[in-house]
């Protein structure tokens, strides 16, 4: 199982996503200039500032050459992990629904979060276990989940929606607490927390985000086999 | 030299830009005649306080700079010391307060560009970011903040407050360094002067540090980065070495020459500097900070006792018609300089382009000794450099013990007096600016990528940050100025003590320090007699903690309308700990741990947290300390936490022992219950008037004293009885009481202190008031 | 061409910046202020403003969460 991890001009938790990665499988870094994804079996578009974020954030990264390969992989039932900036680009790129707005409190807010896990049986998320919940820190300023109120219906009534945050810990206004969502075949999911900063208890002191990289390894050895 | 350059400027000018009279004499000597416009703009900037040093080398100079892990010393860009594995942390912190004042986001968030580029600039890959800030009083939390227009009491220092720390966190956050500590203190003398100072962390491989000196004649010289605009020109001159203009047009006025900060640039300008180092393309490099391409150029042909000529039409622009002056002195961001060998010339641009910045070989090194300034090849300044860097003139400072206290009684803001019930004087403490919870300013800082943290704000007395061998950094930055202002020397050797005895909590010995001297006028003799104080108070800490000071910086002349700040020695210090996995927190663990109170503890009112609530006067000199007790108790309760003996370890600072026992239940989500018994107040001596009864039955001073006195030396400390009654065989050391409950219970022979979890998170969070 | 690109938040969409300048304004003594709403502003040249709308729909503005509004220079609808 080998996972690319993307990385752009200003990309920060690049390295972060590849040692968490590098838990579960083999990963390598994939530079955005790039117009293949190296054989990668799962692709991490990673947190931070892509291209410095100026503009709308993740708006220029959305036209690396690297993404396009990633859109095309997607397109072909690749799996695809967009984390807070990754999320964004994702969305940009119109691979998930929705955009990610600015935080209600206006102001970049680290703070380690607790997620409700509202689907156990996806490709991102089969590793969790059921009812169970994930302690993961949350880094931001543009980290409002939007969809007109038609779209949050479907993606609900879907199963799209596969993180929301517990109560009290949706700090930066996300509409319905949505923390992450899939896009409609299944392959491709965007969440704002960072799953690759809860891989390691004495880092911080949760491991949950492990379960993540876990579970795309998992999908993507039973795709293989 | 063209027409323009032959203009002479008069003497009237050189006073505008701060030179003396006299020190324009110099110049015009030194030169063999009278300076032009060039050579004017560049000797002033280098002959100031900022760069020269004038009023402070001769002091500095006796500090202790070398020990047995100390890699690189003051001088360079930072200093660094060796961690292990072969590895060596480059660190330093800087000041960027005037700046910070005229525009608080930029101010701040330039200051920590600047300090991350002297990080990389000597080879080092940036792994954190601290800082120390000093603001007015904040009035009244929940009060129109965000607004310096809005008036009413508190409301500049919550504007500075809310800018400062969201510049902190654009630069920190966007470039991929986490923000993992720092400090914050209110006080009236910071009203028209605040501090922004800025500490920066980098791990390197021993072997790939480089140094800044320029070398090999012949070679080129690259200027990359950002292009260069109009930013900050004369702004190390106008801005960081003259007293404040404070009214609010001064101010306004200024605006224009404020450096804007790119942290998308700075990352990849970091990812370029690094690569070419790996790749072993350059001689050596340099930052460019206050004073731009002068400092730089000069700096770099100085310590390489070598000549530079340079062409500032090479220089790419951002803006049409700089002058040749304007294009030496500007402050423009995200720019370093770098000495290569004309064979790798072609690679280093090509680096460049990789990484999407803009280079350009805009001079070459000279063996003539001279700093010589072409426009399109024509000869506008020419200079030795030795007169430049070496021929400031230094002064002697004239210290004098003021007669009168610098410094009013601050205003009482408590709503307590010393006889109030303890319980309400804590809870006032807790919800006092200077002792509130930092979480709403740390929550906007990434304190964890780099998934090094292992300590995150707030979880421990330092921060602390794993390393590849197993073992950790430790680092904390910090400084009580009213101590200071009380005693120069015993403040600052307590702040000294205070970031030592925040390494021993999680179980770091120092390896060394870094400073950054914040004061008023040197040339007035109470400030000069303060400097030199503190001075020597820093030296005698850092040799007692074999901590020595391997680099730092001076900011002086932090005046405003209404008197200088409080003396502000800003202590910086970066530890070692040998597993990472021991490392101590501050916050109780277990229910059933017993308590301890442990070290040389003389708790005193007199300039401590409650004192200035109350509004009592600064009182003159400090008690006497055992500095020699104090760094065994250290060394005692990090052998403990080292051994995984304790569970929690808290050094007792501002607020005593009362607010550092709330501050463990806080962090651990646990309740404790103490008893503080006729052992206690046997221990504890009597350093404010005693009570009139019987042994037992404390009067209202010695209660107050006890519970919220403050002193170097003690610690609280919880873990098994056995673990404990080990310790005490190598410290001082009283059980006080047992972890459990549902809150804080202090039993003390007189009133006793009962407080919920909830009542005391509720006092402690009082500064989310302050960003509403 | 100068043209200018005006980008705001779609009508109905939560805009806490425009809220803070509307709770901000009263404190300074402007009354009778409502409806802030805070957005951006691209200044560029163009060789073909028909192209204008098409680099919006892709890059300039996020169409699914913000409005935006072309205003060539000398139009009437500068200034």
């Amino acid at each position: 199982m080998r996972f690319g991890v993307l990385q752009f001009p200003g990309s920060c938790d690049d390295l972060d996503a590849l040692a968490a990665a590098r838990r579960v499988g083999e990963a390598e870094l994939i530079w955005h200039a790039r117009r293949d994804l190296g054989g990668a079996e799962a692709i991490v578009v990673p947190g931070g500032f892509s291209y410095g974020d100026y503009l709308r954030a993740g708006a220029i990264a959305r036209f690396a050459p690297a993404m396009e390969a990633v859109i095309e992989f997607a397109r072909a039932g690749g799996l695809v992990l967009g984390i807070c900036n990754g999320f964004q680009v994702l969305c940009e790129a119109r691979l998930l629904p929705g955009a990610l707005l600015g935080n209600v409190n206006l102001r970049f807010t680290s703070r380690q979060v607790r997620l409700e896990v509202l689907d156990t049986g996806t490709a991102f998320t089969g590793a969790c276990t059921p009812g169970a919940s994930l302690s993961i820190p949350a880094k931001h300023s543009w980290g409002r989940y939007y969809a007109d109120e038609p779209t949050l219906d479907a993606l609900e009534a879907r199963g799209q929606v596969l993180l929301r945050y517990a109560p009290g810990e949706n700090f930066n206004g996300s509409l319905r607490d949505i923390a992450g969502v899939r896009n409609e075949r299944g392959n491709v999911f965007g969440l704002m927390p960072h799953p690759e900063h809860a891989v390691d208890e004495l880092l911080g002191g949760s491991a949950d985000g492990l379960r993540i990289f876990e579970s795309m390894r998992l999908a993507a050895e039973g795709a293989l086999a | 030299m063209s027409a323009a350059a032959l203009e002479l400027p008069s003497v009237e000018d050189a006073l505008a830009l701060g030179l003396t009279r006299a020190e324009y004499e110099l110049v015009c000597e030194k030169q063999g005649r009278a300076p032009n416009q060039v050579e004017l703009a560049m000797y002033s900037l280098l002959w100031s306080e900022h760069c020269a040093y004038k009023h402070s080398k001769k002091l500095l100079r006796t500090l202790p700079t070398e020990g047995r892990h100390v890699v690189m010393g003051p001088g360079e860009n930072a200093g660094a010391v060796d961690v292990g594995g072969g590895l060596v942390c480059a660190f330093k912190v800087e000041s960027h307060n005037h700046p910070s004042a005229v525009e608080p986001f930029q101010g701040a968030a330039t200051g920590v560009g600047g300090i991350l580029r002297d990080i990389f600039a000597i080879g080092a890959r940036p792994i954190a970011v601290l800082d120390s800030l000093r603001f007015g009083e904040p009035g009244p939390a929940g009060g129109a903040g965000g607004s310096a227009q809005a008036g009413g009491a508190g409301t500049r220092a919550r504007y500075l407050l809310d800018g400062a720390v969201a510049g902190i966190g654009h630069y920190g956050n966007s470039i991929g360094v986490p923000t993992v500590g720092g400090e914050v203190y209110f006080e009236a003398p910071y009203e028209h002067n605040c501090l922004v100072n800025a500490m920066a962390l980098g791990l390197a491989p021993r072997e790939r540090l480089v140094r800044s000196a320029a070398a090999g004649p012949g070679n080129a010289l690259v200027l990359f980065g950002a292009s260069t605009g109009r930013d900050g020109i004369g702004g190390a001159s106008v801005l960081a070495s003259a007293e404040l203009d404070h009214d609010e047009q001064g101010a306004a006025a200024k605006r224009p020459t404020v450096q804007v900060g790119d942290p998308f640039e700075e990352k990849k300008l970091m990812e370029c500097s690094l690569e070419l180092l790996e790749r072993g393309l350059i001689v050596s490099l340099q930052d460019l900070g206050a004073a731009g391409l002068t400092s730089s150029a000069c700096e770099m042909a100085s310590k390489g006792a070598v000549g530079i000529d340079l062409d500032v039409a090479a220089v790419p622009l951002r803006e049409p018609d700089m002058q040749p002056f304007e294009i030496m002195v500007s402050e423009s961001q995200e720019r370093m300089l770098c000495v290569v060998e004309p064979a790798d010339l072609d690679a280093v641009l090509a680096l460049c382009a990789k990484w999407e910045v803009g280079g350009a070989a805009i001079g070459s090194v000279t063996d003539t000794g001279r700093m010589r300034v072409f426009a399109d090849g024509e000869l506008v300044g020419d200079m030795p450099v030795s007169a430049l860097v070496d021929d400031c003139p230094l002064y002697d400072l004239r210290p004098e013990k003021p007669a009168r206290p610098v410094y009013g009684a601050p205003a009482a803001t408590a709503g307590v007096t010393i006889a109030s019930a303890p319980r309400a004087i804590l809870l006032a403490l807790l919800s006092s600016p200077n002792l509130s919870s930092r979480r709403p300013l740390y929550e906007q800082y990434d304190s964890i990528v780099q998934s090094r943290t292992v300590r995150r704000p707030e979880q421990a007395d330092a921060a602390v940050l794993a390393l590849p061998d197993g073992g950790a950094l430790a680092v904390s930055i910090d400084c009580n100025a009213r101590r200071v202002a009380a005693d120069p020397a015993r403040g600052t050797i307590a702040a000294v003590l205070e970031c030592a005895a925040n390494l021993a909590c999680v179980g770091a010995e120092p390896l060394g320090t870094t400073n950054n001297l914040n004061f008023g006028n040197p040339e007035k003799p109470h400030i000069a007699w303060q400097l030199t104080e503190a001075v020597r108070g820093l030296g005698e800490a850092c040799r007692a903690l074999q901590a020595p000071i391997v680099g730092g910086n001076v900011s002086l002349y932090n005046e405003g309308a209404t008197g200088p700040i409080y003396p502000t020695p800003v202590i910086g210090m970066v530890g070692r700990l040998p597993d990472a996995r021991r490392a101590g927190r501050l916050g109780f663990a277990r229910a059933g741990d017993r308590i301890a109170l442990a070290g040389p503890f003389s708790p005193t009112l007199p300039a401590g947290e409650l004192a200035k609530l109350l509004g009592w006067e600064l009182p003159d000199g400090l008690p006497e300390l055992d500095l020699a007790a104090v760094a065994a108790a250290q060394a005692a309760v990090r052998g403990a936490v080292r051994e995984g003996l304790l569970a929690s370890a808290h050094d007792i600072a501002e607020g005593g022992l009362a607010v550092a026992l709330a501050e463990c239940c806080l962090a651990g989500g646990l309740g404790a219950r103490v008893e503080l018994g006729a052992e206690f107040w046997a221990a504890i001596p009597p350093v404010v008037p005693g009570p009139s009864g019987a042994p037992g039955a404390p009067g209202p001073e010695l209660l107050a004293g006890a519970l919220f006195g403050e002193a170097p030396g003690g610690f609280v400390l919880s873990g098994p009885a056995e673990a404990l009654e080990r310790l005490a065989e190598s410290v001082p050391l009283l059980a006080i009481g047992e972890v459990g409950g549902a809150g804080l219970e202090i039993a003390t022979g007189a009133q006793p202190i009962a407080a919920t979890l909830d009542e005391l998170a509720g006092a402690h969070g009082a500064l989310a008031g302050l960003f509403g | 061409m100068r043209a200018r690109v005006l980008i705001r938040p779609k009508a109905g969409i939560l805009d806490p910046q425009g809220e803070a300048v509307q709770r901000a304004l009263p404190a300074l003594g402007f009354a009778g202020v409502s409806d802030v709403r805070v957005g951006r502003l691209v200044e560029l040249d163009v060789e073909d403003p028909g192209q204008l709308e098409s680099m919006c729909e892709k890059l300039l503005a996020n169409p699914l969460v913000e409005d935006y509004e072309v205003v060539l220079e000398g139009s009437s609808g500068g200034g």
